[in-house]
């Protein structure tokens, strides 16, 4: 059993979500993971077809996902104009009266967070100042990882001191791959650490992990080490977010959930560019972990795109035409 | 509701699938349904017409025509017809119609999938996702082996007319399953829907028309049990094709006894769910889910028998529990339901007098699941702490309830998953390839899932052990069961001829012999009979010739324990088993003149007739010796990451009546494949001529036959067979050249469901196709499917 501090009373009296402050390294559990890929597969697929959200529902939970989604930009050509853009968007997620017509209340309506470069950090703190909406900078030699280890944590402390509400880190594959879950829990800790305040998520590159099984150990030591969201992807592996994967990651959130108390937060990212990606993500989420996880304080959405295809799908709801990519304000 | 309130509950809401077509199409037969005879609507001669209902609120459906006797005269007549002119299609033109059924069930598979839902009350998510698919690749699949059949099945001929009679529990996958291989093979049918899900066959015979099949190749009689006893019981129809109850089966099986029909018999279960400790607990949970609580559980290969490591069990069934709490239980037709309706609310009261049995069997687990108000549901149920003497351990209960039991090791785990009488299907969950696999070979289920449960496809065989029934459906081996061999559909007018001229006595020795006094031979050593008596044996001059042990129905008992015993002959390997086979011809060759005298001396073979019997005899060893180790089973190919090892497994214990012409040939033709295959055997020997099958036991005792694997008890065949073919412990009966036995045997068969292999037209022992062909191989074992998906 990994040694803990469950406060299962606690946590059952105080709805606040308590922040997981890791445990010892059980390398047991660790050993003990198995995860039948096929078997995975095949409740990934089906899972989403064993649910169906129509007209008010489907609305209600395309909106719910926009407030998950951290809007992204991470691309070599980023500068201080697209950051103020991508913070206006994340503002106003979606047009006004659209949500009016909805009866949404606009004002507190903005996605999960924006996800930026270091770089960017103040200037979009400046953008989002008041309205709300955390700051994620991706950190640790994003995204392949391969930087010197003090580096890294110079990494994280200059995104601290510039306000990053959230860190956005990189484990390093090769100590997955090597099975090295000690020096993988190490490090992972000794980010944590210097995160501070500042929420930590750890991003697997699942697509680079080579195994399911593989990858639910990454994620049970990243859980160990403190992290508190566990991410699939950067976006940039060849395989970003796919379904069995998430699956394989929210189980282990939810055993980690049953053992320690802590309530882990999962992230996935890349690859989700549709309205219905992303409601088949919120109803993984719903089946595998529960109704309470169904918060930006425990889910995201890594997209760039996304967005502009909810906006769309529930312009149509709205206006009850389908509409165009021009109508909606780009990102 | 206001959508921001939507927002905070995130719930699903209701995801209606739009019914108006399916109404629509009822609406356009006015929702009364006749019957579908030679391609036409045709009103019931009695107009008698029952009511269907749907199991989501139990409001009326349609009505539906109740065929009678006179109904089931004009479909066989129709059918008579729509055989001579489905003869005449080309292999080709069989296989475009069946494609083209297959086209037109995808053209129309949300309205099938709809009008089944409102039928049956199983969810849409399941007719939608998987019913309607598998029905559209069963067609597709038996469209392949149309086109094939000239090619791959030479030496076979269609049967003729089918009867089949499906249940309610998968009407219209189970209506592919029977329709696609008998047409696809050049028969043609009358089917009979279950009572209480009628209307998509009936749709089906709409496509039978669209498509243009001939009149008469299909015919649907809807009806009830009588019905299905009408067909069951009609002369001209050649085979009866049933999946339902083991107690409707052993019925079949017994009313059709002496008939000559053939008969494939998909019956109940009670199938193990058998979890380790090294498997994916998450996954397995899902597993157990689509197991049990697949369609309301009402499957009979339900995994319905947890059986969970005590390692784990605690909290593989804590799991369990959180996970039912999520199945929604509600409208079929909501595409967000999980559990649907009970069928009927006569099987919802058969599930509810389970339940209550069960609260004092074990601890019930039910979820906190509101049922919906009208209509048929039933919570999906958990008993935990059950024993194995429990009713619900041990009866099928055909609704969504599951029990579940422990274990401590593998060996504890295959002896509680074969501790019941079907054996239809096993689930085995484990990360360890060697352990699944063995677990698998050794637990007796025709379809065995490995970290899988309830794949179904048309390329691998479904059936059952034991009394889930006989014959396959899906695959190479579910053809077999539409086809017969050319030379039995060609020799039909043979008939058993008796020859009474006896050939000139040979001259009596002078010499003075040690009397022989032949005991039974069981368990691998000769003993005395139980009763004391011995049988007086003539010679067929009338003479007589000497005694051999008069057998009881003790012996009998006594030679099935030790064939059950015997179990290390099925371990050998198959090349250890030819090596045996061989030595026992070796041995045999040595002892030439002797059966050449006992041939020549009490049957009155002319030397040259003995020296014929006694050659082809060693030469059928050999040939059995040589097959022992080359009758592979095959891996099946169906659409997913995964192979389908189909293995051809020993039946187990096999109960031989051997034939009484040729009493060595017949003896060694029969035995011999039996033993090949990796069966024990009891045999009852020619009781004209015993004394060349008494002869033998010293030829099996010098040749490292293993004890038990084949016991002789000689005396009266009548009384012997009797107790033979009844005995609960003798998996398949072989009755061979005794006509007048059939019927007896084919009775007794059903007391658990024995394999029953008989002859009714006479066989040429001589002869290599008949006396020697695959058939015997084929009657020998059973196909085992091993589903095996891969990945990591």
């Amino acid at each position: 059993m990994a040694q803990t501090k469950p406060k299962l009373e606690q946590k059952t009296k105080n709805l606040s979500i308590e922040r997981n402050e890791g445990t010892v390294l059980d390398l047991n559990w660790i050993n003990s993971i198995r995860v039948n890929k096929s078997a995975v597969e095949r409740r990934a697929s089906s899972l989403t077809k064993r649910r169906s959200v129509k007209k008010d529902w489907q609305i209600a939970w395309l909106l719910k996902a926009v407030t998950c989604i951290d809007l992204t930009t991470l691309s070599g050509d980023d500068t201080e104009g697209k950051i103020k853009r991508l913070c206006t968007k994340a503002k106003v997620p979606i047009r006004k009266e659209i949500l009016e017509k909805l009866s949404i209340n606009s004002k507190s309506f903005h996605t999960g967070a924006v996800c930026v470069y270091p770089e960017f950090i103040s200037e979009a703190s400046e953008e989002v100042k008041g309205a709300g909406i955390p700051v994620a900078a991706v950190s640790t030699g994003f995204p392949a990882g391969h930087i010197p280890f003090d580096l890294k944590l110079k990494d994280i402390e200059y995104c601290v001191a510039n306000g990053a509400d959230e860190i956005d880190i990189v484990i390093n594959r090769k100590l997955v791959l090597q099975g090295k879950w000690k020096e993988l829990y190490e490090e992972v800790s000794a980010f944590r650490i210097a995160c501070g305040d500042a929420h930590m998520k750890t991003i697997l590159a699942t697509g680079e992990l080579g195994t399911l099984r593989n990858v639910a150990k990454a994620s049970v030591v990243c859980m160990m080490a403190g992290a508190d969201f566990i991410k699939t992807s950067t976006g940039k592996e060849t395989e970003n977010a796919t379904l069995p994967v998430s699956l394989v990651m929210v189980r282990m959130i939810r055993e980690f959930y049953k053992k320690t108390g802590y309530k882990v937060g999962f992230k996935p990212a890349g690859g989700i560019k549709t309205a219905k990606q992303s409601i088949q993500w919120l109803i993984l989420i719903k089946e595998e972990l529960g109704d309470e996880w169904l918060t930006p304080k425990l889910f995201r959405f890594g997209a760039s795109s996304l967005l502009a295809d909810i906006e769309r799908q529930l312009e149509y709801h709205v206006e009850g035409f389908y509409s165009a990519a021009n109508r909606n304000p780009v990102s | 509701m206001a959508i921001q309130e939507i927002i905070d509950k995130m719930d699903y809401g209701v995801a209606p699938e739009n019914e108006k077509e399916a109404h629509k199409w009822l609406e356009s037969f006015d929702r009364k349904f006749k019957l579908y005879i030679d391609g036409k609507w045709i009103e019931p001669t009695d107009k008698q017409y029952f009511e269907v209902f749907t199991p989501r609120s139990g409001e009326l459906l349609a009505n539906v025509a109740q065929a009678g006797e006179d109904d089931v005269e004009k479909a066989v007549l129709a059918a008579e017809k729509g055989l001579k002119a489905w003869r005449k299609f080309s292999s080709h033109d069989r296989a475009k119609m069946l494609y083209a059924i297959a086209r037109h069930i995808q053209k129309h598979s949300r309205l099938l999938a709809v009008l089944e839902s409102l039928d049956n009350g199983k969810p849409i998510r399941e007719t939608r996702d998987i019913d309607i698919p598998l029905v559209a690749r069963h067609f597709y699949y038996h469209a392949g082996w149309a086109q094939l059949k000239d090619r791959r099945f030479n030496d076979y001929e269609e049967i003729g007319i089918i009867g089949q009679i499906i249940p309610w529990n998968f009407p219209t996958l189970m209506l592919s399953w029977k329709i696609a291989p008998a047409l696809a093979m050049g028969n043609v049918v009358i089917l009979k829907p279950a009572e209480f899900t009628p209307l998509t066959a009936l749709f089906f015979a709409q496509i039978c028309q669209e498509v243009g099949l001939p009149d008469g190749v299909v015919n649907i009689l809807t009806g009830d049990g009588e019905t299905g006893a009408l067909l069951v019981n009609h002369p001209k129809i050649k085979k009866i094709a049933f999946t339902g109850s083991t107690e409707v089966g052993k019925i079949i099986r017994n009313v059709t006894a002496g008939t000559g029909k053939k008969l494939s018999l998909e019956l109940g279960g009670k199938s193990p769910f058998v979890v380790f400790e090294d498997a994916d607990l998450d996954s397995a949970v899902e597993g157990l889910i689509d197991g049990i609580w697949f369609n309301q559980g009402q499957v009979c290969c339900a995994g319905s028998r947890l059986l969970v490591q005590e390692s784990v069990a605690e909290k593989f069934i804590s799991k369990v529990k959180e996970r039912i709490e999520k199945l929604r239980i509600g409208d079929p037709l909501d595409k967000s339901t999980d559990i649907g309706a009970i069928v009927d609310k006569i099987q919802l009261e058969r599930i509810q007098e389970y339940i209550e049995i069960g609260k004092n069997e074990g601890k019930i687990f039910q979820p906190n699941i509101k049922l919906p108000k009208g209509g048929w549901y039933c919570p999906p149920t958990l008993f935990t702490e059950v024993g194995t003497s429990a009713v619900i351990a041990q009866e099928e209960i055909f609704g969504p309830v599951l029990v579940s039991m422990t274990f401590r090791t593998p060996k504890e785990a295959v002896l509680l998953a074969n501790n019941t009488r079907y054996g239809l299907a096993a689930t085995v969950w484990s990360e360890n390839i060697n352990l699944a696999l063995d677990v698998a070979s050794q637990i007796l289920a025709g379809t065995v899932w490995i970290n899988s449960t309830n794949l179904f496809d048309a390329a691998s065989g479904f059936g059952g052990y034991r009394e889930s029934g006989y014959g396959r459906e899906g695959g190479i081996e579910g053809l077999k069961e539409y086809l017969t061999p050319k030379w039995k559909g060609k020799t039909k007018s043979r008939v058993y001829k008796e020859d009474n001229t006896l050939p000139p006595k040979p001259k009596k020795s002078k010499e003075i012999l040690i009397d022989r006094t032949p005991k039974l031979y069981i368990g691998g050593k000769q003993v005395r009979p139980d009763g004391g008596y011995s049988v007086t044996i003539n010679d067929i001059w009338g003479d007589y010739f000497g005694e051999v042990g008069k057998g009881n129905r003790k012996d009998i008992r006594n030679a099935v324990e030790a064939a059950e015993k015997g179990i290390k002959w099925k371990r050998f390997t198959a090349h250890a088993r030819s090596q045996v086979l061989y030595f026992i011809a070796e041995n045999l060759q040595q002892r030439k003149n002797q059966f050449l005298e006992t041939l020549q001396r009490i049957s009155g073979y002319s030397e040259e007739e003995a020296v014929k019997e006694f050659e082809l005899s060693i030469e059928r060893i050999f040939i059995y010796a040589g097959l022992a180790d080359k009758f592979d089973g095959l891996v099946h190919t169906p659409p997913f990451r995964n192979v389908t090892l189909a293995m051809n497994e020993p039946l187990g214990v096999i109960g031989i009546v051997c034939p009484e012409k040729n009493p060595l040939l017949g003896f060694v033709s029969t035995v011999f494949p039996a033993l090949a295959m990796g069966n024990r055997a009891v045999c009852i020997p020619s009781e004209q001529n015993p004394f060349v099958v008494t002869d033998f036991y010293q030829v099996l005792e010098t040749s490292d036959l293993p004890e038990g694997s084949l016991n002789i008890v000689t005396g009266s065949k009548d009384e012997l067979v009797d107790v033979l073919s009844k005995h609960a412990g003798v998996d398949g009966i072989w009755n061979l050249g005794n006509p007048q036995l059939n019927e007896l045997v084919e009775k007794n068969s059903s007391t658990n469901m024995k394999r029953v292999f008989t002859d009714y037209i006479e066989r040429d022992w001589f002869n290599m196709t008949e006396g020697e062909s695959s058939e015997f191989l084929q009657e020998a074992t059973q196909v085992k499917n091993i589903w095996v998906p891969y990945g990591e």
